[in-house]
């Protein structure tokens, strides 16, 4: 029976739902059935998509309200009259163009225009935020909604490309052709359609971190390796990263059933403790998260 | 003629969850049997009336709500004289129709239980380390060419062919016991055996004592041999009439040819081909052999990776042996001419209609999959179910259906939580009326819709015992879907989402229909003034 009220139609709560499916597809009997797995990976996309939209969105708009109390303050100490009308002004000024002054508007950079060196940059009190992976159709979306961090390092990005470091963080998945009954190992997400834009970390002073992380799952143990490119405030990240989240991961690779499959779920991590507890108490736990030999090579069998 | 057995079986108590019924029993096959006789849509569009029978075996069925007995496919064979379904549990129950006699006008022909087999086993994989379910995911039949029945039905990746036939003679007397007076299989007698050496047929003069008569017809029926002096004769067998006997044998089985989940056959109108469809292959099939099947769609992408699209079902033109159509998971369907090359991965047509933007949603790929795909007797049109609406589409006209028919839009709404509950990805079926006036499909709460294409009426009927009193009129119902509720209204708020109806068959020629809901089977027909 459904409820009268219906259920949030929230892209978080779809995610951890498909992601349930998923996971509970595989033991049931008859086999991985693909034609339901390949829908479900349909709205495990789309809601990514949703999620990802509102979050740069949302980010979008505490950065110009931040950089706008910024260049307020700036303007404060030099004309206190001017104010409101400046930061009108200055906020608009920060919307709409590409080019502006290198400390202000320069964190607010459009992925797709160019890739300003750090040392322009001075970090800003909430550093920008993290480039998860993205597929195409949201890299190609109207608006400038994707913006570097301000404090990673400049990585050359053009929409399809990827860096040196991303391959590192490539997870690999051990599939078995039922046909051919061939093995073959599988670098995930990289080498097709997906958009690669570099993943990085974010801090954000003002939110908390287990809210705003924009942790791949699929990527974690490779990230934690990886986490002398970072600056303090990502290292900082990865500690909290560790904690059980209350929101679900973003899945950013999963443009297809394979990687779905390859990352192990290990960032499976349901609003609900204690259902995750009765599932599988891995999930939660940085150890069993550290020990994913067994995840990261699952045997597809697809 | 081969006859392959698979010998691959496992013991069913191992690998069943407890969740899952322990053991699959000969059922009595009346337990998940409901037949009620109800009416519809008469020839001038008048709702008739309904009868309903109490048959005393309905008391019986609360007690068995097995999932072993859930239905999983109905269809009439060719003349509507026979009615097979299959359910989870691997069972085949066929029905016949009763010949109609002047003494009981009233019970003109009542379906009843003609014969009833275990059609699949459930199996192991041990290469995969997968379980094959036995559930039984379509049933059709072959037309009828002598006396016996054939049908084909397949589980998950195996289809095999039934033969179902009578036996209502029974032979007596001679030459059915072998030489220690033990009985002979009747369906070995194949010829009378005279006396034999090795392998070749002699005929002896016994007419010297200084040889001894050895061999056959010796011996009388209790093993006491006879007086050679009085064998005059060979008696054969005689046939006595017996109680009708009605056997099924698996004649053919079609094995190892699919990789992943069968879910449809489609028997072509050559009568000596047919196809299996899985999700991303079809493979056409020689009737008379089991070995060997030609692949004629593949849309298994090299990288699997690049997965986007499954086949959901396919089926034969019902007059062109050389063309069929297949459907897919994102909405379209292609059509394909068997002519054009040997792999018909190319479409001849492709039909699709273009998303409407403003209904996009996060399930908007779901619920335009295509469940069923049908086309109309004459080969005109095509019928495809989606999840909230059934498409007529003309063979001509590739770029919009002909006719749109909204079966439960007021679901729209609630597909999330059709998803959360799993429902979404119910598949429901779709099938014509014998003049192509008519489509059915089923909806949940029992319930099944029906569109009269002329007339563009729609219609909402329930299949439930307790909502249809004896020789009553079946109520067509009626879904409020917002603000006030009438008196005989059902909100949607209310519907039982656990009782669905998707599997339905339509008599080929008359208006008998048959609709599957769970593990009962009702039977709807005409009523006789």
């Amino acid at each position: 029976m459904i409820n009268t009220m219906e259920c949030a139609v929230d892209a978080q709560s779809l995610i951890s739902i498909s992601l349930r499916k998923i996971h509970n597809s595989r033991t049931q009997r008859g086999g991985i059935k693909l034609h339901k797995n390949l829908l479900v990976s349909y709205v495990l996309r789309n809601a990514r998509q949703v999620y990802m939209n509102e979050k740069y969105a949302e980010i979008y708009r505490m950065q110009q309200y931040e950089e706008v109390m910024t260049v307020c303050n700036e303007i404060q100490e030099l004309n206190p009259l001017d104010l409101v009308e400046d930061c009108e002004e200055q906020t608009a000024d920060c919307c709409g163009s590409a080019n502006e002054s290198a400390s202000l508007c320069g964190a607010l950079l459009p992925v797709s225009h160019q890739a300003p060196s750090v040392q322009h940059l001075q970090p800003s009190s909430a550093c920008s935020v993290p480039l998860a992976l993205q597929s195409e159709e949201v890299c190609k979306a109207p608006e400038p909604s994707f913006y570097r961090s301000c404090c990673a390092e400049a990585y050359p990005v053009s929409n399809c490309d990827f860096s040196p470091v991303n391959s590192m963080h490539c997870n690999k998945t051990t599939v078995l052709d039922l046909d051919t009954h061939v093995v073959t190992t599988v670098e995930n997400g990289y080498l097709h359609q997906d958009c690669c834009a570099s993943l990085q970390q974010c801090c954000q002073g003002a939110q908390s971190p287990a809210k705003k992380r924009k942790l791949d799952f699929g990527y974690y143990v490779s990230e934690i390796e990886e986490v002398p490119d970072f600056t303090p405030c990502k290292r900082a990240k990865f500690e909290d990263s560790s904690y059980a989240s209350t929101e679900p991961l973003d899945t950013s690779n999963i443009s297809n059933l394979i990687s779905i499959f390859g990352s192990g779920f290990s960032g499976l991590v349901s609003r609900q403790a204690d259902l995750e507890q009765a599932l599988n108490g891995q999930f939660c736990s940085k150890q069993a998260l550290a020990s994913l030999g067994a995840w990261t090579r699952a045997i597809v069998a697809f | 003629m081969d006859e392959e057995i698979d010998t691959r079986k496992i013991n069913n108590s191992f690998l069943r969850d407890h969740n899952y019924a322990t053991e699959v029993q000969p059922v009595q096959t009346l337990d998940y049997i409901d037949s009620i006789k109800a009416f519809f849509f008469s020839d001038n569009g008048q709702l008739r009336s309904f009868t309903q029978p109490e048959p005393p075996l309905m008391r019986r069925q609360e007690a068995f709500n097995r999932t072993a007995d859930i239905i999983s496919t109905v269809e009439f064979n060719s003349t509507g004289e026979l009615l097979a379904t299959g359910d989870k549990g691997g069972r085949v129950v066929v029905f016949q129709r009763e010949q109609e006699s002047k003494n009981q006008p009233h019970r003109r022909g009542e379906y009843n239980v003609y014969s009833t087999f275990q059609s699949h086993e459930p199996e192991f994989d041990y290469l995969k380390s997968l379980e094959i379910e036995e559930k039984i995911n379509k049933i059709r039949w072959l037309p009828q060419q002598n006396a016996a029945y054939f049908l084909l039905s397949t589980n998950d990746k195996t289809v095999k062919l039934w033969k179902i036939s009578e036996r209502d003679k029974r032979p007596e007397g001679y030459n059915l016991k072998d030489e220690e007076g033990r009985i002979r299989d009747p369906t070995t007698i194949t010829a009378l055996r005279i006396l034999l050496d090795h392998k070749t047929v002699k005929l002896w003069k016994i007419s010297e004592r200084d040889k001894r008569p050895e061999g056959y017809n010796l011996k009388d029926e209790e093993g006491r041999i006879r007086d050679p002096t009085t064998i005059t004769a060979l008696r054969v067998p005689v046939l006595r009439p017996m109680d009708l006997m009605v056997e099924a044998t698996p004649r053919r089985i079609f094995s190892n040819a699919h990789t992943y989940h069968i879910n449809s056959i489609s028997v072509n109108s050559d009568y000596e081909t047919y196809m299996s469809t899985d999700d991303l292959r079809i493979n056409l099939w020689n009737l008379e052999i089991t070995n060997r099947s030609f692949n004629i769609v593949d849309i298994k992408p090299a990288n699997m990776e690049e997965l986007t699209e499954v086949i959901t079902a396919a089926e034969f033109h019902p007059n062109q042996c050389n063309t069929f159509v297949y459907s897919s998971s994102k909405g379209s369907i292609r059509l394909c001419d068997m002519r054009t090359s040997a792999l018909c991965d190319n479409h001849s047509k492709l039909f699709e209609e273009p998303e409407d933007p403003s209904n996009r949603s996060f399930f908007s790929e779901i619920i335009s999959s295509i469940s069923d795909v049908k086309f109309s007797h004459s080969g005109r049109y095509l019928m495809t179910r989606d999840y909230l609406t059934v498409k007529v589409w003309d063979i001509n006209m590739e770029s919009k259906p002909l006719e749109t028919y909204q079966v439960h839009d007021y679901l729209r709404s609630k597909l999330c939580s059709l998803y959360e509950n799993d429902c979404i990805f119910d598949k429901f079926e779709c099938v014509w009326n014998g003049t192509d006036s008519v489509l059915m499909t089923g909806s949940y709460n029992n319930f099944f819709r029906m569109f009269d294409r002329n007339t563009k009426r729609d219609v909402t009927l329930e299949a439930s015992r307790e909502n249809s009193k004896p020789r009553a009129i079946l109520k067509p119902r009626k879904v409020c879907v917002g603000g006030k509720r009438r008196k005989d209204e059902i909100s949607v708020d209310s519907l039982d989402f656990s009782k669905k109806i998707l599997h339905t068959a339509w008599h080929p020629n008359e208006n008998i229909i048959a609709v599957a809901a769970t593990n009962n089977l009702y039977i709807f027909q005409d009523k006789v003034n």
